[in-house]
């Protein structure tokens, strides 16, 4: 699939936190021939299973991946002589909000905008000021007992911005966070039909990641993978922005480092993006890395994690911009990572992993085993 | 009458920033070139259509409606390949950052981003100009000249659409001016020679019409606008919506660039009186319409402004209702042919 259109297919579709019904439909559709088993979980999340190729011997080992598929937006608070009053889903940037067009999702699907007063009648003061939520309004263009009739206080509005190609494969549009990262699954589920793992491959779109990373706290919990990596977006440098944290566009997705990310997946993402010759960036994050992988982490007993992130400019702006082959580089990543996860391979700390050597005494078993597991791959 | 919208349709699509109005001229050229008798582009790029009377009425009137727009324009080039870009016309800066614009004559999409809320510290003041760029994706200072030299036009991507009885899209002021003004010489030919003429740079100070008007030498200009209505939420009581919406076509007693000559502000209200067409009298003292171009000019032409009511004009979607505009067109054109039979020399 050519990766403009997919990313434009994915990243057009409305999907703010706590409604992903359409985006998700959308990605049923584009999954299903690639996996074999697909449901939604209760919370709304998609999962997909491309079964590992090895025969089941009743202990295959599963492998997460994670891209959350719901965008920022806004919600109606209330209506007002026909205007609808707004509050943010997520977080949004009111800097960016005066004049835009939106869609409000109500009984029926409404073009909408958010209005702002004229200049000619506002003092100069007033025209420097960013407007507060409740200043701000949606403009739908119909009469006040229409608007009544086919919008209600909770209808989710998402911002209306088609993806449109910029010069040297890069592409701006709303929702890059995280319809890129979306769209790189999707790449990855096609790749891995025609490549032999031997662990089970999970595909997660979650949910309400834009709230607090829900959906990938309650998908981990379903799937209970052995690893995980989550897809997300990172700050790209723009030309109000050079500061350390952001990265260059084009230059491959970075491999997150730090507490959020287990030291094993770090190194084995950095080998698999050497051996396929998939250019990376190492991002270190101090803390939480705000992704879904924050919530992975803690699900069950705590599950071994690692981030993959495309450089995106303008964040949480309606005109984010992605580089394509960051898209397709970080599925190739993904891809190189998962098809060499031997059968028995288990995450461990360097630490636990002598201790464990030790106690079954040193012998041939471990070179034995990994010969074993290569002959598989063959 | 729903031609008024297919034709609005195109023209708020059509790129136009003062000064580079040619893509608006190439959509009303075609549109009226056979029901007039004379067609031209004078020096400053207002196109002048003259459309002779039946010899009932030994006036000459001009009416216009200016194809200019507010927009941006390149004014130099980052290293990172951004472009520099002031504003053309009245556009509050705090407007641009999110939105995606077109760039050039080729029409390149490009967007114009902040640094990201999370980086930026959560600042509540909007950027000023500035500190905006456009990227068009170019990586180089160099590919940025190639592809938009300094002086490039750039405009709002949005495209036109309605919804119910309404019209959404960028530059409706003042292509439905001129939408008007295309069914008006389209129309029923006048007692008397008429001078329909789409001006430029009206948003950079009603420069077109003046002109205009110095070549036509009328005995009435009228002028076809969008105007702002301020009929929105507000803290306070609304005292001042200087126009609203669905109350029919705003007439003007004055703006802060001209007068209306009482005697031009009654006919049209007597007009619109005895045919029982809705009208509204736009609050005095904002904005300034091509009416104070043309009522400057040579010794002096009388004026009048009669404007569609418009919200958010100057802002990259505006929105007016279809049946204010078919008001609005309905009023001009019963106001324009009775002027014939208007006393000239009654002052006051």
């Amino acid at each position: 699939m050519d990766t403009h259109e997919l990313l434009r297919t994915l990243a057009d579709a409305p999907g703010p936190a706590g409604r992903e019904s359409t985006i998700c439909d959308i990605l049923m559709d584009l999954w299903r021939p690639l996996v074999d088993d697909i449901h939604v979980d209760a919370m709304g999340s998609l999962i997909a299973l491309q079964q590992g190729t090895l025969p089941d011997t009743g202990d295959r080992r599963a492998v997460m991946a994670a891209a959350h598929m719901d965008e920022i937006g806004l919600i109606v608070t209330g209506i007002e002589r026909g205007f609808l009053r707004i509050h943010a889903l997520g977080g949004v940037d009111r800097r960016v909000l005066l004049g835009l067009e939106v869609r409000v999702h109500g009984r029926s699907e409404l073009p909408g905008v958010i209005g702002s007063r004229p200049p000619h009648v506002l003092p100069a003061s007033e025209r420097r000021k960013v407007l507060l939520w409740h200043e701000l309004f949606v403009d739908v263009g119909l009469p006040e007992e229409e608007v009544k009739r086919l919008v209600r206080v909770g209808d989710h509005i998402t911002i209306h911005q088609t993806v449109t190609a910029l010069k040297n494969g890069r592409a701006a549009g709303k929702a890059m966070d995280n319809r890129a990262c979306v769209a790189a699954l999707t790449l990855t589920l096609e790749a891995l039909r025609h490549r032999a793992h031997a662990w089970d491959f999970y595909a997660v779109a979650t949910v309400q990641e834009e709230v607090g990373v829900k959906g990938a706290i309650t998908s981990a919990y379903g799937v209970a993978p052995d690893l995980a990596v989550a897809l997300d977006v990172t700050f790209a440098i723009q030309h109000n922005d050079s500061d350390p944290g952001a990265f260059e566009l084009g230059k491959g997705p970075t491999i997150g480092v730090g507490p959020n990310c287990h030291p094993q997946i770090v190194t084995r993402l950095n080998e698999a993006a050497a051996a396929d010759e998939v250019p990376t960036t190492i991002e270190p994050l101090p803390g939480s890395s705000g992704t879904d992988a924050w919530g992975i982490q803690v699900a069950r007993e705590g599950i071994p994690c690692g981030l993959i992130s495309i450089p995106v400019r303008y964040m949480h702006q309606p005109v984010e911009v992605v580089e394509l082959k960051d898209i397709e580089r970080t599925s190739r990543l993904l891809a190189g990572f998962v098809v060499r996860l031997e059968s028995d391979y288990i995450p461990k700390w360097e630490d636990a992993a002598a201790a464990d050597a030790e106690e079954e005494a040193p012998s041939g078993k471990d070179a034995a085993s990994a010969d074993a597991s290569e002959e598989a791959h063959a | 009458m729903s031609d008024l919208i297919t034709h609005l349709e195109a023209l708020s699509n059509a790129p136009g920033i003062s000064g580079d109005e040619i893509e608006v001229r190439r959509i009303i050229r075609p549109l009226i070139k056979d029901s007039v008798d004379d067609l031209r582009v004078d020096p400053m790029g207002n196109l002048i259509a003259y459309r002779a009377g039946t010899g009932a009425s030994p006036l000459r009137v001009l009416i216009t409606a200016h194809m200019d727009e507010v927009g941006l324009m390149v004014i130099g080039h980052h290293e990172d390949g951004s472009l520099k870009i002031d504003t053309v016309g009245g556009i509050p800066a705090r407007l641009l950052p999110g939105l995606s614009v077109r760039v050039g004559k080729k029409s390149l999409p490009g967007v114009i981003g902040l640094q990201a809320i999370h980086r930026a510290g959560g600042s509540d003041k909007a950027p000023s100009i500035s500190q905006l760029a456009v990227d068009i994706g170019a990586k180089s200072k160099d590919e940025a000249e190639r592809l938009a030299p300094v002086g490039t036009s750039i405009v709002f991507a949005t495209r036109f659409q309605t919804i119910g009885n309404s019209c959404l899209g960028k530059a409706l002021d003042d292509r439905a001016g001129c939408a008007i003004l295309v069914d008006l010489l389209l129309g029923e030919r006048f007692p008397f020679d008429v001078y329909g003429v789409f001006t430029v740079q009206e948003e950079v100070g009603l420069r077109g019409a003046h002109v205009a008007a110095y070549t036509v030498e009328p005995d009435y200009g009228i002028t076809l606008e969008s105007t702002l209505a301020d009929d929105l939420p507000k803290e306070e009581a609304d005292v001042s919506p200087t126009t609203e919406l669905d109350k029919g076509p705003a007439i003007t007693v004055m703006d802060r660039s001209y007068i209306t000559p009482p005697r031009l502000l009654r006919h049209f209200v007597r007009v619109a009186e005895v045919a029982g067409l809705p009208f509204q009298f736009k609050q005095p003292g904002i904005g300034g319409t091509d009416s104070g171009g043309v009522h400057r000019a040579k010794a002096g032409v009388p004026a009048i402004t009669v404007a569609i009511p418009c919200r958010y004009i100057h802002s990259p979607v505006s929105l007016l209702r279809q049946s204010d505009l078919i008001a609005t067109a309905r009023l001009v054109n019963a106001g324009v042919r009775q002027l014939a039979t208007q006393d000239l020399h009654t002052i006051g």
